[in-house]
């Protein structure tokens, strides 16, 4: 760094990288005027707490002799459906603050995608912004490119602040952000973007593992972020569950005003399968100290409920649940998912009670209180689950994990169910009476088994607990 | 009458021989949509659920004759060419579903629409139903559901939450009030039909005597909407929702928008400025199905 600030001739400013605005109000951005200095600064910085941040970078920049600052930001504007250009001819910090006080200075022109931004525009847009004709085209040149990063890099919003006229009349971008369209990001990957996620926040450990589980497989939605981290029993944190976003916030508002926390936002929706779910809900209760879990979504879903229920089943058994659980799962086949969920999960050491589209998020978080409050059942503690331990293992693969069936205890099955249960219908008996693909194991694999899981779920309850079905959440520890 | 889809409308399904496209193309003709056509480049030739497949939206239109709506159910990515070649072969009513779709192809879209005469629906939709008239998209999931749960009657419901477009039809059907059309105008922030475009639709159909909006935070949507009353171009009585009131105001990386919009977006402006035109916002989501009763007894 020293030689940083010694090759800029000693004058530099030094700038904290951390997830924050408003860096120059709270010493984030610093003017050093020699090695030394720099020196002092950097080790009061490196270290310090932001928010929930700890600084582990700084920028070096040279200080610019700065004679104007200015404004530029690109916007999607979902009315004109178009990007906008926005100049105001003075920026710098506090840049919402002095637009709302000199709305003369600010103007912008709405963008014909065909053609661009042209540079008369950027010129007439300058002007319209009262900029001193002086530095006309170097803004307006500014201007255009920035318009072209932000087409270029499919952004949802792109700026400068400030875009500095320096006293030498050099127009120098001195700080600008580029939010990427998460969507497009699969274009680009040459920004080496890990996490296509608008976070205000670094991703935590618990947000990669999910995103991996989602970037792996298209078939419908999994959102997930971390909200809380590292709270206590009694902060009455919640681990939430829902499906689309709409009926999510609702679930979630009804749990705050239940007095509960909300430890993490997910959303299984889009007709998920039952693996997807089931992953979710493990990435879920991997968190430490939750009081409740509870899943909640539109309440009226067009997708069949019951695989949710399926896979909320295999990860509540797994793991296994040990605080008590409100699922509400209106929609398609709310009978049968309500009925999974209440009979597969009666015997676990916590009460798990299921809903339907009658029943409001408000009557659902009521009981999650009263359950929590320890009006619930005390059970019987310990809950077997299949291992995938076989002693005569057949065995093929499905589209994120691979699916077992013990001979030896099919065997001794007498209703097959996994047969009859599953979904796509792609299992037959064998000339020995013992559960096989009816297809190849190659055509499983591509996703003719759509992972219902009901050859592991249904199995253990009415067939000889043959069915085993390993589905890998990479990085999450069992 | 219902707006945009009854059962005179003359369907396409672009996608239909993918998995989510053969699923709703069944949903589609179960509940009474006359899907005449479908379109999968390569597997042009063979049938369908009875429906015959194309190469091209062109081809299907030229061996159908007129094709009011196409329904798109193609992967994200693919999105912006299926929906330029439905503008280009002439369609003017698009039904996007998928989710996902990158942000500029939707301007690309839109921009390809306006200059043709053409309008789309989401993308990111469950897409749209009439009761006992027809569906485009997803809304119901089962034809039987969506019997079942949703009535016929006078009251247009305009929603930017797919499930929240369901449920909202659900329980004012359960009220004993019945709906003219449902719409889900989208999820994403840069949508074909918003919600005041809708209103104008549900303005002009004489079957449809009020209207329940769901609107959420982001976007200027539900302001928009406010200006029409206010400009005696929506003159129906409104009843809405607006979600996500309890939303972490997150910190924001750009200031452009708060620039241009100034309030426009927050839960407060969006309440504040649909009560001074005289929409009626509840603020509990359970009161609506009362209040649209109470409110359709003033007018019918
Ligand atoms: S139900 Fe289970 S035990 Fe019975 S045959 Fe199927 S996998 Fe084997
Ligand atoms: S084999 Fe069949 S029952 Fe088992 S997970 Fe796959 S689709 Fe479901």
């Amino acid at each position: 760094m020293q030689r940083t600030v010694r090759d800029l001739g000693g004058d530099a400013v030094v700038k904290a990288q951390v997830w924050s605005t408003k860096r120059a109000a709270w010493g984030g951005i610093r003017l050093v005027a020699s090695e030394e200095e720099a020196r002092q600064v950097a080790s009061e910085l490196l270290g310090r707490k932001v928010g929930q941040f700890t600084i582990d970078r700084l920028l070096v920049e040279e200080k610019l002799s700065i004679a104007h600052e200015l404004y530029a930001g690109v916007i999607i504007d979902d009315s004109a459906r178009a990007p906008v250009v926005i100049f105001s001819s003075r920026g710098g910090s506090g840049i919402e603050e002095i637009a709302a006080e000199h709305p003369e200075s600010v103007a912008k022109v709405t963008v014909d995608l065909t053609t661009g931004l042209l540079p008369f525009q950027a010129r007439d847009l300058a002007r319209a912004a009262g900029l001193d004709r002086r530095y006309l085209n170097k803004v307006a040149d500014a201007l255009v490119k920035l318009y072209q990063t932000a087409r270029h890099c499919e952004a949802r919003s792109a700026e400068i602040n400030p875009l500095v006229i320096t006293e030498d009349g050099r127009v120098v971008a001195a700080d600008c952000r580029v939010t990427v369209d998460d969507y497009a990001v699969f274009r680009h990957p040459d920004l080496g973007i890990e996490i296509a996620r608008e976070l205000d926040r670094p991703p935590t450990q618990l947000d990669r593992i999910a995103y991996s589980v989602e970037k792996d497989d298209y078939r419908g939605t999994f959102y997930f972020i971390q909200m809380e981290e590292g709270f206590a029993p009694d902060d009455r944190y919640v681990g939430f569950h829902g499906a689309g976003g709409g009926g999510s916030m609702m679930s979630m508002d009804a749990l705050l005003q239940h007095g509960f926390k909300v430890a993490n936002f997910t959303d299984t929706s889009g007709n998920p399968p039952a693996s997807k779910v089931y992953r979710a809900a493990r990435i879920i209760l991997s968190q430490s100290n939750l009081v409740g879990y509870f899943a909640s979504g539109c309440g009226v879903a067009s997708q069949e409920q019951f695989h949710s229920a399926r896979g909320l089943v295999k990860a509540f058994r797994e793991v296994p649940l040990s605080v008590p659980g409100v699922i509400r799962l209106g929609g398609n086949s709310e009978e049968k998912a309500i009925q999974i969920i209440t009979d597969y999960c009666r015997d676990l050491a916590v009460v798990v009670e299921g809903y339907g589209k009658d029943d409001t998020p408000d009557f659902c978080a009521d009981r999650l209180e009263t359950l929590v409050a320890g009006a619930g059942k005390p059970g019987p503690g310990q809950v077997g689950w299949t291992n995938g331990e076989a002693k005569r293992p057949y065995r093929f693969e499905s589209p994120t994990g691979w699916i077992q069936f013990d001979h030896d205890l099919c065997a001794q099955c007498d209703h097959k169910v996994c047969i009859t249960e599953c979904v796509p219908q792609i299992l037959k008996e064998n000339d020995d009476g013992l559960p096989v693909l009816a297809i190849t194991k190659a055509e499983a694999q591509k996703g003719k088994c759509t992972e219902c899981l009901a050859c592991e779920v249904e199995c253990w309850f009415h067939g000889n607990r043959g069915g085993y079905i390993d589905l890998p959440i990479e990085g999450l520890e069992s | 009458m219902a707006i945009l889809i009854d059962e005179t409308k003359r369907v396409l399904v672009q996608g239909i021989t993918g998995r989510e496209g053969m699923a709703r193309t069944e949903l589609m003709q179960e509940y009474g949509t006359q899907v005449v056509a479908g379109c999968t480049p390569g597997k042009g030739g063979r049938n369908v659920l009875g429906v015959p497949v194309y190469d091209s939206v062109a081809e299907a239109v030229e061996a159908q004759g007129g094709i009011d709506i196409s329904t798109i159910f193609v992967p994200a990515p693919l999105v912006k060419d299926a929906a330029l070649e439905a503008l280009y072969a002439g369609v003017k009513l698009l039904v996007i579903v998928p989710d996902r779709v990158p942000i500029y192809d939707v301007l690309t879209i839109a921009g390809e629409a306006e200059r043709r005469g053409a309008r789309f629906i989401g993308p990111n939709t469950l897409g749209l139903l009439s009761p006992g008239r027809g569906v485009l998209g997803m809304m119901g999931g089962r034809a039987e559901s969506a019997r079942k749960w949703f009535k016929q009657g006078p009251v247009g419901v305009s929603s930017r939450s797919g499930g929240i477009t369901s449920s909202i039809a659900y329980y004012i059907s359960r009220a004993g009030v019945g709906l003219s059309t449902m719409v889900h105008v989208g999820g994403d922030a840069v949508v074909g039909m918003p919600h005041p475009e809708i209103m104008l639709e549900f303005e002009n159909d004489p079957d449809t005597k009020m209207v329940v909006m769901f609107g959420e935070i982001g976007t200027s949507q539900e302001e928009t909407v406010a200006d029409l009353i206010e400009q005696g171009r929506f003159t129906k009585p409104l009843v809405a929702y607006i979600g996500g009131k309890a939303a972490k105001e997150g910190t924001r990386f750009s200031h452009a928008g708060a620039i241009v919009e100034g309030n426009r977006g927050t839960h407060e402006g969006k309440v504040r400025r649909l009560r001074e035109v005289g929409a009626t916002v509840v603020d509990k989501f359970g009161d609506i199905p009362s209040v649209t009763r109470d409110t359709l007894a003033k007018v019918v």
